[in-house]
């Protein structure tokens, strides 16, 4: 991996985190029942958390002085690395744990292997701690998706239609990409046939514990990792870079 | 606790005691400074006094994570942003262990919240000021917080028990809430001239609602000689208020900024500040519903409740399967 590409490498696990994390923070004080303003909420400064941790990282490595801030806030939608997934609109509560669910499955399979590589001893610190969070928000969320799914005929019918919205947009995660593929070759991201089989067979038993129908299209939605954004990424920014662009001399 | 660590005999021997035995012995239990606990014995309006204040503080806790809520999403720094999100989440947490002392008095959560959403319970009227700018979010920490604390540290101490050990948690959550709301004036009002600016506008919009907190003036308030009495209040108003008054001055020096009240001057033969006169009819306006965001702050509730409404049917008939589920199983194992 070139250091252009390690660095593009990191900002897309760091983009991933950050924009879930931000779609989930706007939950607070808005979740159906109080207990979920606080996972919500918690599942939100983990995903936070940890982009704070490879964004730094990756300012580092690329030693033009660009902190965690400076990448999170001054960097246009076409300079963003993360999956479609998670900048999709929250939408009801049904829809925010299936776009949770796929993303935690892929995420947990990721840190995994990210916590055990040595191309990048730094990432596999930071996946450590992740991965300890990542199990917690894959529990959390699978255990909503059964009770959705098992629960009243209308949450069924909910969350099995969040289920096939969202589903086009999971195979981005295992999408061959230029940056993904050099990551693979280098050892620091898990083999991508393995980790998709891995993936459908997680999602697979707990859609089927969940009584929810697994949507057979093959159909991916994708261009994030290259930049190209659904329309949504564009709003989202606007609002969460508005006060440093507003007055970019300024410290916080 | 158990009897034994309360130091005291158990006051409450139940069917030998008259009515009348029974109020004398509660009211000579709080004089000794013992805790009531949820299934002692205690007066019907006791029990509905407590359950008014530490319900409307609750709620409190809930309305007020919408004014904060409001800037998560633009925190100027994912550093800002995490305490922020920490510090709301909080509150929902406290809003949760409030809820929970209420029902050790036999309230019962769903209620209270449709009480809320329905408009017939209140809630701190602070809440229902907007958020205009990023500054607020230090001014809400700083002195709104703050003010509760001054409030909410007397309670620590309250005669009921829950409530009193629900707020020990409670207050030192707040005190780092309060610590990082100062953290962001100070490097408002040590940055650019519009944050400066941005600091001091805050401030000239948080100062009197934050003064208004502590509730009207002792000679006009109407629950304090008996929840004195009760020792479910310990201070009153206007004592609260100067502490909390005699407190902040000095931070806002620090700051270098100025408090919005061309009449307040140390007075050095009392040791305290004293301020201008507070405008309380805008206080019982806001009170009455009349405040900028009351009708918002409502409908939000609602709003996040109805919307809920599903996703908790979904959860307690899913619960309710499993519970038939192992039911139906231990009956086949037997």
């Amino acid at each position: 991996m070139t250091k252009a590409q390690h660095i593009d490498w990191l900002l897309s696990l760091a983009d991933d985190a950050l924009i879930l994390g931000q779609r989930l923070s706007e939950w607070c004080g808005h979740a159906p029942a109080l207990e979920e303003d606080i996972a919500l909420s918690n599942i939100a400064l983990d995903l936070i958390g940890q982009s704070r941790a490879l964004l730094s990282h990756a300012g580092r490595l690329e030693g033009a002085g660009r902190d965690e801030d400076r990448l999170a806030f001054f960097r246009s939608d076409r300079e963003y690395r993360n999956l479609l997934l998670v900048e999709l609109p929250n939408g009801h509560f049904g829809d925010t744990i299936a776009r949770q669910f796929f993303y935690d499955q892929f995420a947990l399979i990721r840190y995994t292997h990210l916590a055990q590589q040595t191309f990048d001893s730094e990432v596999a610190a930071i996946a450590t701690k992740a991965l300890k969070e990542v199990r917690y928000h894959a529990a959390h969320s699978a255990e909503w998706m059964i009770r959705l799914g098992d629960g009243t005929e209308l949450s069924k019918a909910r969350i099995q239609e969040s289920v096939d919205r969202l589903w086009p947009f999971t195979g981005e995660c295992f999408q061959e990409h230029t940056i993904l593929d050099a990551a693979i070759a280098s050892g620091a991201m898990p083999d991508r046939s393995r980790a998709q089989n891995t993936w459908n067979e997680s999602v697979g038993a707990v859609l089927n514990q969940a009584t929810l129908t697994k949507p057979e299209g093959s159909w991916k939605q994708s261009g994030g990792r290259d930049g190209l954004h659904t329309e949504h990424l564009s709003y989202m920014l606007a609002e969460m870079q508005v006060l440093p662009r507003l007055h970019p001399e300024a410290k916080w | 606790m158990d009897e034994n660590e309360r130091g005291m005999e158990p006051y409450l021997c139940g069917e030998s005691f008259h009515a009348m035995d029974l109020n004398q012995r509660f009211e000579d239990y709080i004089a000794a400074d013992q805790k009531i606990e949820a299934k002692d014995w205690m007066p019907d309006e006791y029990r509905k006094t407590l359950i008014r204040q530490i319900s409307q503080h609750a709620h409190s806790e809930i309305i007020g994570m919408l004014p904060e809520g409001n800037w998560i999403t633009r925190a100027p720094s994912l550093k800002r942003k995490a305490i922020l999100l920490a510090k709301v989440q909080d509150e929902a947490g406290h809003g949760l262990y409030l809820y929970s002392a209420a029902e050790t008095l036999g309230a019962n959560r769903d209620d209270l919240m449709d009480a809320l959403i329905d408009g017939r319970a209140k809630y701190s009227s602070i809440f229902n000021y907007p958020t205009l700018s990023w500054a607020d979010m230090g001014a809400i920490g700083w002195l709104v917080d703050g003010a509760a604390i001054m409030n909410q540290v007397p309670l620590c101490k309250c005669s009921y028990g829950p409530y009193a050990r629900a707020m020990v948690r409670v207050c030192k959550e707040e005190s780092f809430h309060q610590r990082q709301g100062f953290q962001i004036m100070l490097n408002l009002s040590e940055g650019t001239d519009e944050q400066r600016a941005m600091a001091q506008d805050s401030l000239n919009r948080w100062w009197w609602p934050s003064l208004m907190m502590f509730g009207p003036n002792d000679e006009s308030s109407t629950h304090n000689e008996q929840s004195m009495r009760w020792k479910i209040k310990r201070f009153s108003n206007d004592e609260l208020r100067q502490r909390f008054v005699d407190m902040t001055i000095p931070q806002v020096e620090l700051l270098g900024l100025t408090v919005p009240d061309q009449d307040l001057k140390w007075n050095e033969s009392t040791g305290h500040y004293e301020m201008g006169p507070i405008e309380w009819q805008e206080f019982f306006d806001v009170i009455a519903g009349n405040g900028p965001c009351n009708k918002e702050r409502i409908a939000a509730r609602k709003k996040a409740h109805r919307d809920g409404d599903w996703v908790r049917e979904a959860a307690s008939a899913y619960a309710q399967k499993m519970n038939a589920k192992a039911t139906s199983n231990q009956t086949h194992a037997a």
